[in-house]
């Protein structure tokens, strides 16, 4: 069984959205994702200081077995990356909603978050899709 | 819904926690927790494959050398000692490649050969009909279980769980076997390390999983299967090459044996043909120093038109991503581009083998 932490939101397509205290958000995959993928091997994160707008792709995860795109969960500007990535892509799936965070966004319409799945929506999800 | 086939490991996977995938009709383990260090392992140390969808076909009969000279693309004649073995395509008319299987002889007019698990079916209709003309026997052996054991501790590991009459083994040299009446054991592998694929009855098969794992070999899914094979510069019938592939343009022709001319086999005539005229491709082995993995269907780019990559993956053991690709035959450039995802990255043209027991056989990008 693959955890899914109370605190985050929730994307359809298996990112996670967590808020902090400054107002921005931090994006990740989920660990039923990083299950799903297998073994991480290049994380392509949208550059610091570009705008990604929701439901849009803008990363990519590459496994050893196929690469998959990440979209953006909320609009925003992109205020940094998680640099550690380039070389431990596999903090992803070792730790994938701590250390394997993919990138932090500062929202311009915080509104976004409502639309986005709780905990228990998130798991109905993925027990609706296996 | 279909039932999915099974091996008699199936438990020992389900125990395992192995994830579980249709392979070819089989439900078998892709990997037991995570790929990559499977497929370090079997570099590093040793590691075992439930391999037991593939299947055994034995040969005999007075013709049974008359009959696989004529069925098969490579000779059996040269196999001179007992219990050698050499890999061969079986060909249809057309010259494209039904299959690809080793085949031992295994004494006198007796010979045992083993098949891919998505083909075995029509490989067995096949070799039914063909063999009508001759005074000769297929008869398939599917009560075989089939355990590879593979990396650079493999030999050591499993040869005291050996029957004490086939340790024998360890002297063995590559491509050859030995068998009592229940066991078959072969130095044969597609991982590019030393290591055996050994049959067994189904019954006894859990026992000596159990037995490797407790001597420190740990089961290795079809995942890494296919990465370590890829680095070894091997092919995946299905991948990079079928029944509408010229085996010529897939690296295979060192597998055709032409030079008895009397020799008349299923095949000959279209490759002697495309031999004479000259193939229009040919596959070459690719390297992407940079960010990003090649993969089956990734266009290369060359100046004589579009190739595509055939099987690619990132390698485990180099950190880059290779690939083995199909291209023009007159393209000579050392370096070409891939286009993943619309974006142009180079790679660099390579022999099609990329690490063989746990050394890499192509230069890194840093290294001296």
């Amino acid at each position: 069984m693959s955890e899914a932490p109370k605190d985050l939101k929730y994307t359809k397509s298996h990112e996670w959205v967590r808020s902090e205290a400054d107002g921005s958000v931090t994006v990740g995959i989920t660990d039923h994702a990083q299950e799903l993928l297998g073994d991480l091997v290049f994380v392509e994160a949208p550059e610091a200081g570009s705008n990604i707008d929701a439901g849009t792709a803008c990363a990519t995860v590459e496994s050893v077995k196929a690469a998959s795109d990440i979209y953006a969960p909320i609009s925003g500007e992109v205020t940094a990356v998680n640099e550690d990535l380039a070389d431990s892509p596999e903090k992803v799936n070792e730790s994938p909603f701590e250390d394997g965070w993919l990138f932090k966004v500062k929202p311009s319409d915080a509104g976004q978050m409502d639309a986005l799945m709780d905990a228990d929506a998130y798991a109905a999800h993925v027990e609706a899709e296996s | 819904m279909t039932t999915l086939k099974t091996t008699p490991l199936h438990a020992a996977h389900q125990r395992a926690g192995a994830k579980l995938v249709d392979f070819a009709g089989w439900e078998m383990p892709l990997h037991y927790g995570s790929q990559m260090e499977e497929h370090k392992r079997v570099r590093d140390s040793a590691g075992m494959f439930d391999v037991s969808h593939m299947q055994v076909v034995d040969i005999h009969g007075p013709q049974a050398q008359a009959f696989l000279r004529y069925l098969l693309a490579n000779d059996v004649a040269k196999l001179k000692t007992e219990g050698r073995a050499l890999y061969s395509c079986m060909l249809n008319e057309a010259g494209g490649v039904i299959d690809d299987l080793i085949i031992y002889w295994t004494g006198g007019d007796t010979y045992r050969a083993v098949v891919n698990a998505a083909t075995a079916e029509g490989d067995i209709a096949h070799m039914q009909t063909v063999v009508q003309g001759f005074n000769a026997r297929v008869e398939p052996r599917p009560e075989f279980a089939l355990i590879a054991i593979q990396g650079p501790q493999a030999v050591e590991k499993t040869l005291p769980l050996l029957p004490a009459d086939l340790r024998s083994a360890g002297d063995l040299k590559p491509f050859s076997a030995v068998w009592n009446n229940k066991w078959f054991v072969a130095r044969t592998g597609y991982t590019g390390e030393d290591g055996f694929e050994v049959m067994l009855p189904a019954e006894e098969a859990d026992g000596l999983w159990e037995k490797l794992k407790d001597v420190g070999v740990h089961p290795i899914g079809l995942g890494a299967r296919d990465t370590l094979r890829l680095e070894a510069g091997m092919n995946l019938y299905g991948t990079d090459m079928d029944d509408q592939t010229n085996p010529l343009t897939a690296n295979l022709g060192w597998t055709i044996a032409l030079k008895d001319a009397e020799r008349d086999f299923i095949g000959r005539a279209p490759i002697e043909q495309s031999k004479a005229e000259g193939v229009k491709e040919r596959m070459v082995g690719l390297v992407l120093d940079g960010r990003g993995v090649l993969r089956g269907g990734t266009r290369i780019e060359t100046e004589a038109g579009d190739g595509v990559v055939t099987s690619g993956s990132f390698s485990p053991s180099l950190g880059v991503s290779v690939a083995f690709a199909r291209i023009p035959a007159g393209v000579e450039a050392e370096q070409l581009h891939a286009d993943i995802r619309g974006r142009k990255l180079p790679v660099r043209v390579v022999k099609p083998v990329f690490v063989r027991n746990g050394e890499p056989q192509i230069e890194l990008p840093g290294a001296g």
